[in-house]
This record gives structure tokens, C-alpha cells and sequence, in this order.
């Protein structure tokens, strides 16, 4: 393997982690706050997909500027957010914060099942395209190999503003201090007057929105399609899983950390390829069970 | 979570309204034929199944109208292979508890394995409608199973008899398949033969992403930098939609000839993201724009009238469907006709079903004496079209079936190696611009 393809390797890791990550970082958020594993974030991330291809089709045939893709990725992630996030919190979650952490799981499979067939009443099932947020941005050519602007350098950097705008947000504003200290300790947090309901519903209302853009951010590369949320929600899971629950930075450098191990393994060993994700969750969890970024969760009594 | 769809209340009452006249009666002849039909409702695989399905829909809607066959109406239930294995076996058992009297399984080849020896158990006629394995009637003798069309093998010699023939120049060849049965059957069909055709052929990449893989980048990449000369991939539905769609985006296609023995299925959805002179498959004769079959009245109504119903253009799946309904309405006259005019015993339309030819939209099809279909073969290269918003198909060439089929009790690939590269001039090719 010469250094051009080493290059090449790493491009391709860079570029998909970008997009896992895009997805996993609102899983891990909700999880963070709400202490809830959300099932049906796979869900929303493949409802922005189809939000963002149905519209941007419709609006592309009939003439409007494919600049228009890129502020309407965003709409779509605003609507999954607040359409279908805050309901799911304020009508199913916030009744069962305190129940057993199965029944959370269970609820929102449920969500997560309702969902698909909703995509399939609403969508059928025959997949969609709808590229011209990637054909605008065009390719560039590095070592002879063609490469789209957008995965190389639009995702990544769209991923890398998130990341950071997420830790400034949770670190310099007053929400993010109040969505940090009910991380930190819910009961404190309440006792000092926080108003926990409203930083749970905020949280996951973001936590949504994020997934609901993954697949926005997606939908230009790739055929969105009856499946594409359950095919996300357990890659986001072994992301989430080997980062440590609630982790973001530490979602961000596993899921650097399984792209570029994915796409190493189509340049050394192809047959590979499928298990790398889950190979790395493997390895990480057998040495640290509460994942790379986790700390041992103390138990209350 | 099976869904079943009862269509033949409705059935019946059209067939009410319409000329009853024509159909004679028959001795013995029950209230209705119950068919039960396993096709994928739910899944990826629904790009095939749920266009199959309404195309049986309207066809049996066809068949009632002129009533039936043999005077008898058909009812037909349908179930959904997405639901899983064990939900289909025990969907199909039910079925056939509730006296159906064929049923037409499966799209999946997996699918078709389990239920082919259930339908020998419950001694019901099977016909095995789309899936390809060649593996069914090669590994097991059954009595109660038909397959109406041709299997993976002649599929992929097709494609590599065509690949030879419009670039006999080439040198390397990659893959890129799905990582699933049908991926990996047909790559080791597809380069059994080549290397039995074309020696020189060099293989530098094989490639099996996941199934259902929302994206190819980094083989893509892997691609560009390898330079090979033809790509194949065997994948369809939407992993060969994104497959596509991104080897353009990033000028892999004008690198490389393509090869898609499924792309039949996709060119529609592709729309102009396809580009031209990539070679193209369908799994039989099957196009919408058949060169033999443009200008029959009943091809031109049958495609014109799908289109009307559902918006898009048939694709091979729905012409399997139709071939399925076409032996079987065939193997029931055949039988009516041996039986002097009264109603056959299951017995009797197995007899009937053996050596049975019919036709549907494309050319004839028979069955052999080891209940395969042999089928003809069509491969093309995809062209713009002033008339359609998508590639249509140029340089058409249709392959007889017999001479692709691995003969009765051989195995395809121990067959395809004892092939030489001689054996394309022996093919009979019909070719069409």
C-alpha cells in the first residue's frame, strides 16, 4: 500500500465518519440528559432523508435553484426536531422518566416501528435520488481519483462545526450550563430551581433535530429507502456504545475511529469491511465495558 | 406481521359485469383456482415485489374478465416475504391448509430453498416464480416444484457471452456485489465462465459491501485507482441505484465499462444518472421495449395498461410474474384437454406441467424434465432516448436458452468449467439495434 493510497484511505474514513457521526452525536446527547437509549433516532434521522429528497425534488423540477438544497436540509432538520421530536417527548417519554429502563426501550421501539410504516405509507417503497446539493459543489481530482467536494470537504466541516458548536453551547451559554448540570445531577439540579421538564425537552427536541439532519446530509449521496433507519440506528449504536453513552467528543474520535478502520479494510482486506465497526466496538468494550470516553456509572441508592 | 391481501371479491364481481360468454363448462371444475403468492410487500426487495404484485393483479383480473381458466376463476392471496422465515413458512402452510390449490413462491432464493421441500410435504404444486438459485433443481429432485423461468447460470453466461463479444479487448475486471447469497452465487458464476471463456482475464478487485449499504466511496475510490477495465455488479434495487449513482457523480463510469446484469430494474429510477454504454441485463428476455414483442397487441396493452395503473414502466419482475401465470394457465388447459374435458387432479397437472411450453411477453418458455424453465437471454447497452426521461436499451441481443442452461443433472459450475472459448460462436444470438 504506496502513501497515495494511504491518502486515499484516509479521505474516504474522514468523509463517512463525518456522516456516523452526524447521527450518533444526537443519540449520545439524548442519552447524555434524558438518560433514555432512543430506538426510533433511526427513525428520524431516515425521516429527514426523505423530507429533505421529496422536497428538494419537487422544488428542483420545478425550477428553483439547487442552492436551495443546502437551507433546506436544515428546515428539514427543524421540522423533524420540533414535528416529530418535542410530541414523542412531551406525550410518550416524559410519562415514563421514571420507569424501568426497559420499558424506555421498549416505548421507543415502538415509536421506532410506528415510524417506519409511516415512512412506507407516506413514501412506498421505492427508493429516491435527489443529488444536486453534491452535483453544485462538483469534485475535485486527487492522485488521478475523483472525489465529490461535498463528502470530502462540505461533510466534514459541517461535522466539525457541529462538534464544536456543541461544546461551546454546553460550555459558554446559560441553556447549555443548565442541560450540563441536569447531566450532571438532575435532582441538584431541580432543588436549585432548574426547570429539568424544559432542558429534557429542549435536549431532546436538538437530539432529533441532529438526527433528522444526519439524514439530510446524507440523502445526497446515497438511495433513501425503506431499512436506511435501522441500518443507521446500529451503526449509531456501536458508535455511541464504544465512545461511552453520553460522550461527544468521544463520539466524534470513534466515529473517526471506525470510518477510517472501514475504509482501511477495503484497501488491505475487503472481506473485512462489514465487521470493522463492530470489531472496534469489540475490542474497546472487552478492555473498557464502560467504553473508550465512559466513566463507571456510580449507582445511587 | 403478514399481511395478506384478499382481491378476489372484487375479482369476481368484475368478472360479473364483463362477457361471461366464451367459457365453456367443465366437468368437476371447483367455484375457484386458489393461488397463494409469496412476494416481498415489505423490504428492499418490494422494488420487485410490489411492482410483481400489481402486476399479477391485473393480469388475473385479465383472466377472470374472459373467464378464467378453464371456466374457472382464479382467486389469488398474496404474502409478504419481508415478514421473515418463520412468519413465511407458517403464512404458507396456512394457505395451503386453506385449500390452495398452486402456490407461486418465491422472490428470494433463500426463500425458495426452505419452501421447496414444505410444498413437497404438503404435495402442492410450487412454481418458483422469480428467485434464480440454480442450486434447487441440481442438488434435490422435486415433483412438486416448477421453476417458469431461467436460473442465475444462464443469466450470468449471457452477460459474460455479451461482455466478450463488445469488448474482446479487455484485461481486468472488478466486482462490486452484494454481501449475500445472490452476490456471492453469481460472482462465482459469472467468473466460472469467464475464466472458462476469456483465460486471459485478469480479476483485481472483489468487492462485497454490506447488503443494503447506503455508501460506496471508499470502494470507489479503491476503484478509481485500480483502472480496471470492465466493473460487474450483480446488485439491483436501491444498493445499485446509490452504487451507481456515486461511481457517476465521481467519473468512475468513464473509466470503466460497466456491467449490471440486473440494471433492467433500475433503468427507470436512474433516470439520466445513468450513463450510456453501460451493459445491461434483465434476468430473461424481459424489457419493456422487447424487440420481438413491440407491436403485439397484447405486449403493447399489457405495458401501456401497467403504466396506467401504477406510473412507472413493467420491469422483469412483473414479466416473471406473468410467465408464472401464463405456464399455469397453460398447464390447466393442457390438463383439461388430457383429461377429456373434465377438471385435473393436482397429478395431472403436474403431468401437464412437465414439457409444458407457453408464453407470456417475451419469448416461449419450456420446462424441462428436471422442472426448469429454460428461458431466453437478453443483454443490451443503455442509450439516451429523445422520448423517454431515462436509457433505454441499444444493441439488443437475445440469447437462445437452451445452450446456457447446464444440461439435466450437471452442476452449473463444474458445467461452465468444462466450457472453451469456442463455445460463444455455438450460442445462437438474435441481435437488434
Amino acid at each position: 500500500m504506496d502513501a497515495s493510497l494511504v491518502v486515499l484511505a484516509l479521505f474516504d474514513g474522514v468523509a463517512y465518519a463525518a456522516l456516523v457521526f452526524m447521527v450518533a452525536v444526537g443519540l449520545t446527547l439524548i442519552f447524555g440528559v434524558l438518560r433514555v437509549l432512543n430506538v426510533a433516532h433511526g427513525s428520524l434521522y431516515a425521516i429527514g432523508a426523505y423530507v429533505t429528497v421529496s422536497i428538494g425534488g419537487a422544488m428542483f423540477a420545478a425550477g428553483f435553484s439547487p442552492v436551495l438544497a443546502f437551507p433546506l436540509m436544515l428546515i428539514a432538520a427543524a421540522l423533524v426536531g420540533v414535528v416529530l421530536g418535542a410530541p414523542i417527548e412531551k406525550f410518550l417519554l416524559a410519562r415514563i422518566y421514571h420507569r424501568p429502563e426497559v420499558l424506555q426501550l421498549l416505548v421507543t421501539f415502538a415509536v421506532f416501528m410506528i415510524l417506519e410504516d409511516v415512512q412506507r405509507l407516506v413514501w412506498g417503497n421505492q427508493p429516491y435520488f435527489e443529488s444536486s446539493a453534491v452535483q453544485l459543489l462538483g469534485n475535485v481530482e486527487v492522485f488521478g481519483v475523483f472525489y465529490t467536494r461535498y463528502q470530502l470537504l462540505f461533510l466534514p466541516l459541517v461535522a466539525l462545526a457541529t462538534l464544536v458548536g456543541l461544546r461551546l453551547f454546553l460550555r459558554r451559554t446559560l441553556t447549555g450550563k443548565l442541560i450540563t448540570a441536569v447531566t450532571e445531577d438532575r435532582e441538584a439540579a431541580q432543588s436549585i430551581g432548574i426547570d429539568a421538564e424544559r432542558v429534557y425537552m429542549l435536549t431532546f427536541v436538538a437530539g432529533a433535530a441532529l438526527a433528522g439532519l444526519g439524514g439530510a446530509l446524507a440523502s445526497p449521496t446515497t438511495s433513501v429507502l425503506p431499512g436506511i433507519g435501522a441500518d443507521m440506528i446500529v451503526l449509531s449504536f456501536a458508535v455511541v456504545a464504544t465512545a461511552g453513552l453520553g460522550q461527544i467528543e468521544g463520539a466524534a474520535i470513534t466515529a473517526l475511529l471506525i470510518g477510517l478502520g472501514r475504509s482501511f479494510a477495503v484497501y488491505l482486506l475487503p472481506e473485512l469491511q462489514v465487521l470493522v465497526p463492530y470489531l472496534i466496538m469489540l475490542l474497546v468494550l472487552l478492555v473498557r465495558p464502560e467504553g473508550l470516553f465512559g466513566t463507571p456509572a456510580a449507582r445511587k441508592i | 406481521m403478514t399481511r395478506t391481501t384478499r382481491i378476489a371479491a372484487a375479482l369476481l364481481g368484475g368478472t360479473l359485469l364483463t362477457t361471461p360468454g366464451l367459457a365453456q363448462e367443465v366437468e368437476g371444475a371447483p367455484d375457484a383456482l386458489r393461488i397463494g403468492i409469496t412476494t416481498f410487500l415489505t423490504g428492499p426487495a418490494s422494488v420487485f415485489g410490489v411492482p410483481a404484485q400489481e402486476g399479477a393483479e391485473m393480469l388475473i383480473e385479465g383472466i377472470n374478465a374472459d373467464g378464467g381458466i378453464g371456466g374457472v376463476p382464479v382467486e389469488a392471496t398474496f404474502i409478504d416475504e419481508g415478514a421473515g422465515a418463520q412468519a413465511l413458512t407458517t403464512a404458507y402452510r396456512r394457505e395451503v391448509e386453506n385449500g390452495a390449490d398452486v402456490m407461486l413462491a418465491s422472490i428470494s432464493s433463500g426463500n425458495c430453498t426452505q419452501l421447496a421441500p414444505l410444498a413437497e410435504d404438503l404435495e402442492v404444486i410450487n412454481i418458483m416464480w422469480d428467485c434464480g438459485t440454480q442450486r434447487i433443481f441440481e442438488e434435490e429432485d422435486y415433483e412438486y416444484v416448477f421453476r417458469t423461468q431461467a436460473n442465475a447460470t444462464p443469466e450470468m453466461l449471457a452477460a459474460v457471452l455479451y461482455l466478450i463479444d463488445r469488448k474482446p479487448d479487455f484485461r481486468t475486471i472488478a466486482v462490486v456485489n452484494q454481501d449475500y447469497a445472490w452476490g456471492r452465487d453469481s460472482w462465482d458464476i459469472f467468473s466460472t465462465a469467464l475464466k472458462a471463456l476469456k483465460p486471459d482475464a485478469e480479476v483485481v478487485g472483489e468487492f462485497f459491501p454490506a447488503f443494503g449499504a447506503p455508501d460506496f466511496s471508499t470502494e470507489i475510490s479503491r476503484l478509481s485507482a485500480l483502472r480496471p477495465d470492465v466493473i460487474l455488479s450483480t446488485s439491483w434495487g436501491g444498493d445499485l441505484d446509490t452504487f451507481v449513482q456515486q461511481a457517476a457523480q465521481r467519473g468512475l463510469m468513464d473509466q470503466s465499462t460497466f456491467v449490471l446484469p440486473l440494471g433492467e430494474s433500475s433503468l427507470e429510477r436512474l433516470g439520466s444518472a445513468l450513463p450510456e454504454g453501460v451493459i445491461v441485463g434483465a434476468r430473461g428476455d424481459h424489457f419493456f421495449r422487447h424487440p420481438e414483442m413491440m407491436g403485439d397487441a397484447e405486449f403493447d396493452a399489457f405495458v401501456e395498461g401497467f403504466r396506467e395503473r401504477t406510473g412507472s414502466y413493467p420491469i422483469y419482475s412483473v414479466f416473471h410474474m406473468a410467465q408464472a401465470l401464463a405456464a399455469l394457465e397453460a398447464a390447466y388447459e393442457k390438463a383439461v384437454e388430457a383429461n377429456g374435458g373434465a377438471w385435473p387432479d393436482t397429478e395431472q397437472v403436474i403431468a401437464a406441467m412437465e414439457g409444458l411450453e407457453f408464453q407470456a411477453f417475451g419469448r416461449p418458455v419450456t420446462i424441462r424434465d428436471d422442472h426448469q424453465g429454460v428461458e431466453a437471454q437478453m443483454m443490451g447497452t443503455t442509450a439516451a432516448d429523445p422520448d423517454l426521461p431515462f436509457r433505454t436499451l441499444t444493441d439488443i441481443v437475445i440469447y437462445d436458452g437452451a445452450p446456457l442452461t447446464a444440461p439435466p443433472g450437471e452442476e452449473s459450475l463444474e458445467w461452465l468449467g468444462t466450457l472453451s472459448p469456442d463455445f460463444a460462436g455455438t450460442v445462437d444470438a438474435a441481435t437488434f439495434d
